[in-house]
């Protein structure tokens, strides 16, 4: 059992940290620190342009294959990228979905022209994507999609008509893609495929939906007649579901460490406030940020050992824990913060509800332990796939 | 990078598993809880025989396989979900105590012996007001070239079965001294005590005008040690914690998934199998926390990590596992029903576990407490993130 990271990792880690310190300055020094879950919808066209400067030091797209312009850096590479991109202060990435879900979705199931058409944008910082799976009627239940894709003979264009909601930042992407159903008689899983879509065209309307911060990051983007061609489906028709769940799969990996500088410097935040207005006295107090303390490390090395799981890099068993204990664990946060300030926390500073990052981490935080599956949904992964206890049976009106 | 076993600390783990489910069942446990001394001694022999784990945190110079704390743990995981009634833990604490001081022919010999399978109990403290040094409650007095030891230390672990024990004791009320002294020795008197945890083997050691030889002497100045091995010792428990919560939640799944109610087996409701979620969750992290626990202690014993690393990771794991260990096992006897609280269904015996490795060596609030205090009163914060 080896923590350290190699000497030659430590290199990359310095590599990294140098070229961060001397790129985030000028135009970008302002949005360090800004963007990521909660401040997402700020500072889109200079976080753009970090983009595109990320592509041309190299640094986007890190674990892609060499010859899709990635590095095939090591779990550890992009681990110690992950951490020092936090460290650095690097705004919340808007790359991130393209990169990290579609790139692999595409290099695991995508045919070489759609590899050709999509992942030079990625790459280069110049096409954003965001994610259409969630419905109204398919949250948890995310098979019961109702969107439709039709293939229209006559154009030899797939259409599409439904709706899509909670889509993260379609507002500030090109790109979505979008799980359908294209076989109307079946339902469930099946008869659902998989595709790419650009999102400036006839028949998509976006609507952001404002949250309980004032702010709005996710949307809801409906569809009536917008197009997309037959090369643009991923995998084939009835693949939808095989496609989406292989997707999830990605999900989980490398940025969780990244993320977890992210809550360091929040907790680091709380803890200065706490030393100086003297809640850092009051014993339950003391309790609670000992915990936190420690469950941020816990999620350390929760992330530590699944991405140790294997020698291919695949996921172990325990990484099905991993959604439930960081949201938990931020939630909490959120609301330690809120104790910690103390009367202060209940003003705003400036209207009309200027929140400031302690204010918006506890009231977005709520979302932490919903959004990506909520906490009664990983509970029954963990239950059924973890654990190996029975599904509990489905509804009468949900039975195939 | 590489955060999981070596294939020599897998194979170490399976063998140990296979081991134990076929000679240590949980028949064993309730058995050896009837015998004088708490531990059933021909377990012990096979495997001292057998498979020579007591040899493994002694010095190859001494003897032993000088393997480190990730083994240790492997083993306390696999002893502790099967509630092994054999003095592995008190051994290896004595060891790895006598890996502390210096060289002396008196520490050898224990070593020595140690790996050879005699039981070496640790006498430190009589936990009032604390596990610490401050809780030393011998006191040793020159006598010519020997030395008086007076007073009594509690809590030692299977002491009645010791050959040897390692005392704790204090000089001029503030140097803290550790003896070895023979368990039958004139004064000495061990006495076998019945815990709540009927399981576990515990007695007090009462210390009356016990004279030793000089040679008996093993280390002065020996606080900052003792702190350090209580830390170590502190992740040791945190295995046990692990592997007793690990098997409650095993134990909880198969239940479960037998009884039925309302026509269904419980195990298909989401309120059973969100608790049995949680139980996961919890048992996972502290796993997690107890590995990363065990690489510091052996970077620390190297010598490549500070000790006020090896503190903070011993007092996580030790929040953590405490937690998690009683946490498993009392929603495993809720799960369980009825029938877990009846002597006869084995969920209590890890429930009654959990709850005395949890109040051993410090509480999980105060484990939280020395966190706290290294992040909220040092002038500069005395913790960084790895």
């Amino acid at each position: 059992m080896l923590l350290e990271f190699s000497q030659e990792d430590e290199r990359f880690r310095d590599e990294v940290a140098t070229w961060l310190t001397e790129h985030l300055i000028g135009q970008f020094a302002d949005i360090r620190g800004r963007g990521g879950p909660g401040d997402e919808h700020h500072f889109v066209r200079e976080r753009k342009a970090w983009e595109r400067c990320l592509a041309e030091g190299g640094w986007t797209c890190l674990g892609w294959p060499e010859q899709w312009g990635g590095r095939s850096a090591t779990i550890e590479q992009q681990v110690i990228f992950n951490e020092e991109y936090a460290r650095a202060g690097g705004p919340g990435r808007l790359g991130h979905i393209g990169e990290t879900l579609t790139g692999p979705t595409l290099l695991a199931f995508g045919s070489d022209d759609q590899k050709r058409r999509f992942l030079p944008g990625i790459r280069s910082g110049q096409a954003f994507w965001c994610q259409g799976y969630s419905e109204p009627s398919a949250g948890s239940d995310l098979s019961n999609i109702k969107t439709r894709a039709v293939w229209d003979a006559e154009t030899a264009l797939w259409r599409f008509y439904g709706q899509k909601v909670w889509t993260s930042l379609a507002h500030a992407s090109d790109f979505i893609f979008v799980l359908a159903r294209t076989d109307p008689k079946e339902k469930g899983h099946r008869g659902l495929s998989f595709f790419l879509l650009p999102l400036a065209q006839e028949g998509i309307d976006i609507r952001p939906i404002k949250q309980l911060t004032g702010t709005a990051e996710f949307n809801e983007v409906f569809f009536d007649g917008a197009a997309c061609g037959a090369d643009d489906m991923v995998g084939a028709p009835g693949d939808g579901w095989r496609v989406a769940m292989g997707l999830l799969d990605f999900e989980r990996g490398v940025s969780t460490l990244g993320q977890q500088m992210l809550f360091q410097v929040e907790l680091d935040e709380i803890i200065c406030i706490a030393r100086a207005n003297g809640t850092a006295r009051q014993p339950a107090v003391r309790q609670r940020i000992a915990e936190a303390h420690i469950g941020l490390r816990t999620l350390r090395y929760n992330s530590l050992r699944m991405l140790s799981g294997g020698e291919d890099g695949s996921l172990s068993r325990e990484a099905v824990i991993y959604k439930l204990a960081w949201s938990n664990w931020h939630r909490n946060l959120g609301k330690l913060a809120m104790d910690v300030l103390g009367p202060d926390a209940e003003l705003v500073e400036a209207g009309p509800y200027e929140l400031n990052r302690l204010q918006s981490l506890f009231l977005f935080t709520r979302a932490d332990t919903i959004y990506g599956g909520t906490n009664q949904i990983q509970r029954n992964l963990i239950a059924e796939r973890a654990l190996g206890m029975p599904r509990e049976p489905r509804g009468d009106a949900a039975k195939e | 990078m590489k955060f999981r076993f070596t294939d020599e600390q897998r194979m170490l783990q399976e063998g140990a598993e296979r081991f134990l489910s076929e000679h240590s069942p949980i028949e064993v446990a309730r058995q050896a809880a009837m015998l004088p001394g708490g531990v059933d001694l021909a377990l012990w022999a096979r495997i001292t025989e057998e498979l020579g784990w007591q040899a493994i945190p002694v010095a190859e110079s001494h003897g032993g396989l000088g393997l480190g704390l990730v083994e240790l743990v492997v083993l306390l995981e696999a002893t502790g979900a099967c509630l092994s009634p054999t003095p592995f833990y008190a051994t290896a604490l004595s060891a790895l105590a006598l890996g502390t001081v210096s060289e002396s022919d008196g520490q050898q010999h224990l070593l020595k012996s140690i790996a050879e399978g005699t039981i070496v109990a640790f006498a430190h403290t009589a936990a009032q007001p604390e596990w610490g040094p401050s809780g030393v409650a011998v006191s040793a007095m020159p006598s010519g070239d020997r030395w008086c030891l007076n007073g009594s230390a509690r809590f030692v672990m299977c002491g009645a079965v010791a050959e040897y024990l390692l005392v704790a004791a204090l000089f001029e009320d503030q140097k803290i001294m550790l003896f070895s002294v023979p368990s039958t020795h004139d004064g000495l008197s061990v006495s076998h005590r019945i815990a709540l945890d009927q399981t576990r083997s515990m007695a007090d050691l009462y210390l009356q005008d016990v004279v030793v030889d000089g040679a008996a002497l093993l280390a002065v100045d020996w606080a900052e040690a003792l702190a350090n091995v209580l830390d170590i010792a502190r992740i040791m428990v945190a295995a046990e914690q692990v592997g007793c919560a690990q098997r409650a939640l095993d134990m909880t799944v198969d239940y479960v998934a037998e009884r039925v109610q309302f026509g269904r087996t419980i195990a298909s409701f989401q309120a059973v199998k969100h608790k049995a979620a949680d139980m996961m969750l919890k048992v996972e992290s502290a796993r997690s926390l107890l590995y990363y626990a065990a690489c510091t202690a052996d970077s620390w014993m190297r010598g490549t990590e500070r000790r006020g690393v090896l503190r903070e990771a011993a007092a996580m794991v030790a929040s953590s596992a405490g937690d998690t260990a009683f946490f498993v096992a009392g929603t495993g006897i809720q799960l369980h029903g009825g029938v877990g609280i009846t002597e006869e269904y084995d969920i209590q015996l890890y429930f009654k576990r959990a709850r005395a490795l949890e109040a051993y060596l410090g509480r999980p609030d105060e484990s939280r407490e020395v966190i706290a205090a290294a992040l909220l009163d040092t002038s500069e914060a005395g913790i960084h993130a790895a």
